[in-house]
């Protein structure tokens, strides 16, 4: 095993070459903290996605960008230019080491470099290529580009999201691009499974549009089933035919809760119109203050309530909400086993209790700071063989010595050589 | 669109599948599971779908119902996200029940997925720690909103609060206004690949390894993984992100510009270079404004954004939106029409690419189902049937599955085991 190679993990024994910039950095970043070996070949000088914000103590530095942290964990790093015929056959060498290749170009263009999925077929027979693009490698739009805003229109969520009498909008930090990356990493972990059982290789075409469709896919049934087009309405949705709110303002910001009817509203309703009513604040409820669970599931249903009817409760419900905090309302919640839950800020989730209790942040030590840095950790917990970040993302070409000198076994002469023609 | 019938008929051409041989015994409920269960379907795993008529699964008695009438079996809710698997009905809460989950597990089942409350699979004798005495390699893939542990799993919820939960709700709007709910269980949504990934690294790792293993999700940590960056920026510098509309740090203009139309008519438009800058400018015909020095640096354009945004919209306003996505996307300028639920069904991406499939259900009729978002070169998808009716698929599973006679069949009946 080459030094500084991980041992553990699912997937300790596969190496992959992470070629993406920000619209597949996610995928490396699962691969990775599973326990497998993933290289990321950044152009020499660093890849740009180290240019996105935020940054450590707000210092706009390649080295500092908290983005570029949090997706590339437990990747080794290494520079290399792979438009120079120096660079090919370097990268060519890794491919052959390598099971997996993810790369995010613009389609065609590795293909136009002579590393195309044929290409590293011709080197490594059995090889995986995962490419991710906002459209996919085949159609129309596949030479289209698109940020995560215009992907997020283009798959339906812009049309739904917003208030009304604003333009559509989108989330401040969008994910389109990485829940794109997390689908992609699904894929190449199928297709390696696939490899141990046929052994043969495959390319993975990933579309960021038909990744943010599945977020969305209601839409189109909606359309195909009922000719509605849902529409965006704020925080409010639509149930069938009335509106109802998904998050109620209260002292220090919202909780997020749904009226609902039938099931959903038997479990919540009962013990908050209780509640309501020890406060003397039944408001609109007054007539269901004897209801219970039953009464709920049975006689209302989300789908029939008319707009009048859910407004009057709602306001009661604002009403009762505006002197309680996020926090109270919240442990009421859990107490009561109520659906309502706070309208988390960043502030909030760094904070939270329950992420706490199941140690889900973790300390990862940057050396080159001196000092350790809290972060997201795990998305799930893995008995036989833990996921987790087994070291910070790499500095630029930090591990060129360890995997070009000592795994290749290129020469202190040509690495020299190399670094002053700018291949590496 | 492709039409089951067409694929039928390349069906007969023998495909290879990544999954063929993976048995899986999907517990699971609302979306996560019942999609990340589908989509091992989709990849040739053998699915059978658990669940009871006695407390539904709350797509099931959602809308989008066919021509607007409700139905146990007439929700694309429930239906899309079940296609590809059999379907059986299993009161658990009776003894006589869970020795048939027990059967199928012992005797078929490679994996157990399931998406209840703690406690819930304990109670009916089918969690991990019971299972494994008797299957010792059997994955277990577990999800719920919190995690299976800690002093708030046993909330209940759905992903329709666990957007705000999971703290998307509040950074989604305008800096000015009330924060606007992202549509339907977003974060069901970003939880599910998780799921898939973390269930196929655990199928990997028993093919070489030959053990088995319990997986937990809880979905608010996979949605806290697309929050990284601006947790950790609370963490170390103590912002905390807010609400900022459709601004990006990295484009500008940068936004969702109304287009020329009847009703909500909208482009999205990124710029984020300067050489994309001139090119958006050579779309727009180089007006006037577009020269003025506040305007020629990226800084400059930052600075005047509102103002620059109602210049762009004077411009957009003259065309339809997918004429303005066409000329800005053959300049080299990221733009894409906001699409309607409508616009989908017909976007030419889609439709080139397979991504919606219509199958033949026996209650809905025929109706729009969807792959997964990626293509393999070599071992296709397939959605191989329409989603399970209501205990559609019993007699098969007992019978040819279990190898139940039909005495033992129909005590399971009359029991109400299978209800």
């Amino acid at each position: 095993m080459p030094s500084g190679k991980k041992n553990e993990g699912l997937l300790s024994d596969y190496r992959i070459l992470d070629l993406t910039d920000h619209k597949g950095l996610y995928c490396g970043k699962v691969l990775a903290d599973l326990g497998a070996d993933v290289i990321k070949i950044e152009p020499p000088g660093g890849e740009s996605s180290r240019n996105i914000g935020p940054f450590y103590r707000d210092i706009p530095d390649p080295e500092k960008s908290i983005y570029w942290w949090a997706y590339n964990t437990s990747k080794r790093g290494i520079t290399l230019n792979i438009e120079a015929a120096d660079g090919k056959e370097i990268l060519r060498r890794l491919v052959k080491t390598a099971d997996a290749v993810v790369e995010s170009f613009t389609p065609g263009y590795l293909e136009g470099l002579g590393l195309g999925y044929a290409a590293l077929c011709k080197l490594n027979p059995d090889i995986i290529m995962t490419s991710i693009s906002p459209f996919g490698q085949t159609g129309p739009y596949k030479d289209w580009k698109a940020d995560d805003l215009v992907g997020w229109s283009l798959a339906g969520q812009a049309y739904v999201t917003g208030d009304d009498d604003c333009p559509p909008c989108q989330v401040s930090f969008p994910h389109g691009y990485l829940v794109t990356g997390c689908h992609a990493a699904s894929a190449t972990l199928a297709a390696l499974y696939y490899r141990e059982t046929s052994g043969e290789g495959q390319h993975i075409d990933v579309s960021m549009q038909e990744s943010v469709l599945w977020t969305t896919l209601l839409l189109v049934q909606f359309w195909d089933m009922m000719k509605i087009n849902l529409f965006r309405a704020g925080s409010r949705r639509s149930m069938g035919t009335a509106l109802f709110r998904l998050a109620f303002p209260c002292k220090d910001g919202h909780v997020g809760f749904l009226i609902a009817g039938g099931q959903l509203a038997s479990i919540s309703m009962p013990p908050l119109i209780k509640w309501m009513a020890e406060e003397g604040m039944l408001g609109a409820f007054e007539d269901k203050k004897d209801w219970e669970a039953k009464e709920w599931a049975e006689k209302v249903d989300a789908w029939a309530l008319t707009q009048e009817t859910v407004d009057a409760w709602e306001e009661s419900l604002i009403r009762f909400f505006a002197n309680k905090t996020k926090a109270e309302i919240y442990e009421k919640a859990r107490e009561k086993g109520m659906i309502i839950y706070p309208v988390s800020t960043t502030k909030d989730l760094a904070e939270n209790a329950q992420l706490k209790a199941r140690d889900f942040y973790v300390q990862v030590e940057h050396p080159e700071l001196g000092e350790a840095v809290t972060y997201v950790g795990a998305p799930y917990k893995i008995a036989e063989a833990p996921c987790r970040i087994s070291r910070r993302a790499p500095l630029i070409g930090e591990h060129n010595r360890e995997i070009y000198q000592e795994e290749l076994g290129l020469s202190k002469e040509n690495m020299r050589i190399f670094e002053e023609t700018g291949v590496i | 669109m492709n039409y089951l019938g067409c694929m039928m008929k390349s069906k007969q051409v023998a495909k290879k599948r990544i999954f063929e041989g993976v048995k899986i015994a999907d517990f699971t409920w609302l979306g996560v599971g019942p999609i990340a269960m589908k989509f091992m379907a989709n990849m040739g795993a053998t699915v059978i779908h658990i669940e009871s008529g006695t407390r539904p699964d709350i797509c099931r008695v959602s809308a989008p119902y066919k021509d607007w009438k409700p139905g146990i079996n007439r929700s694309a809710f429930f239906a899309v996200y079940n296609d590809s698997k059999y379907g059986i009905t299993l009161n658990l809460r009776m003894p006589q029940a869970q020795k048939v989950a027990r059967r199928i597990i012992n005797e078929w089942a490679d994996v157990v997925a399931d998406a209840h409350l703690p406690g819930i699979m304990e109670k009916f004798g089918l969690d991990y720690e019971t299972l494994r005495k008797d299957k010792p390699e059997l994955i277990h893939v577990a999800t719920a909103l919190q995690g299976k542990t800690g002093p708030y799993s046993a909330m209940p919820g759905h992903g329709m609060v666990g957007v705000s939960l999971g703290g998307i709700t509040e950074i989604t709007g305008w800096p000015d206004r009330e924060p606007t709910v992202p549509f339907g269980a977003l974060t069901d949504f970003l939880t599910f690949p998780h799921m898939v990934a973390a269930l196929i690294a655990a199928l990997i790792y028993r093919k070489k390894t030959g053990r088995g293993q319990y997986i937990e999700l809880s979905q608010l940590e996979c949605t806290a993984q697309f929050l990284a960056p601006p947790i950790m920026d609370y963490m170390i510098n103590g912002r905390i992100l807010e609400r900022m509309g459709n601004r990006s740090a990295s484009s500008v203009p940068h936004g969702i510009y109304r287009c020329k139309g009847e009703g909500e008519r909208w482009c999205a438009i990124g710029v984020s270079t300067d050489e994309e800058w001139l090119s958006f400018c050579d779309v727009i015909d180089n007006p006037e404004w577009s020269k003025e020095p506040r305007f020629t640096t990226f800084a400059g354009r930052k600075e005047n954004e509102d103002e620059l945004n109602a210049f762009v919209e004077e411009w957009t306003v003259n065309y339809p939106p997918e004429e303005v996505m066409r000329r800005m996307q053959a300049a080299g300028v990221a733009a894409g029409v906001v699409e309607s639920g409508e616009d989908l069904v017909a976007d030419p991406q889609l439709n080139h690419r397979g991504t919606l499939a219509i199958l033949e259900h026996p209650e809905i009729g025929p109706h729009i189902y969807h792959s997964p978002p990626y293509r393999f070169s070599k071992t296709p998808h397939e959605l191989t049937m329409p989603a399970p009716c209501l205990g559609q698929h019993n007699e098969y599973v007992l019978k040819e599955i279990l190898g139940m006679s039909d005495d033992e069949v129909s005590d399971l009946l009359i029991a109400g085991a299978l209800e």
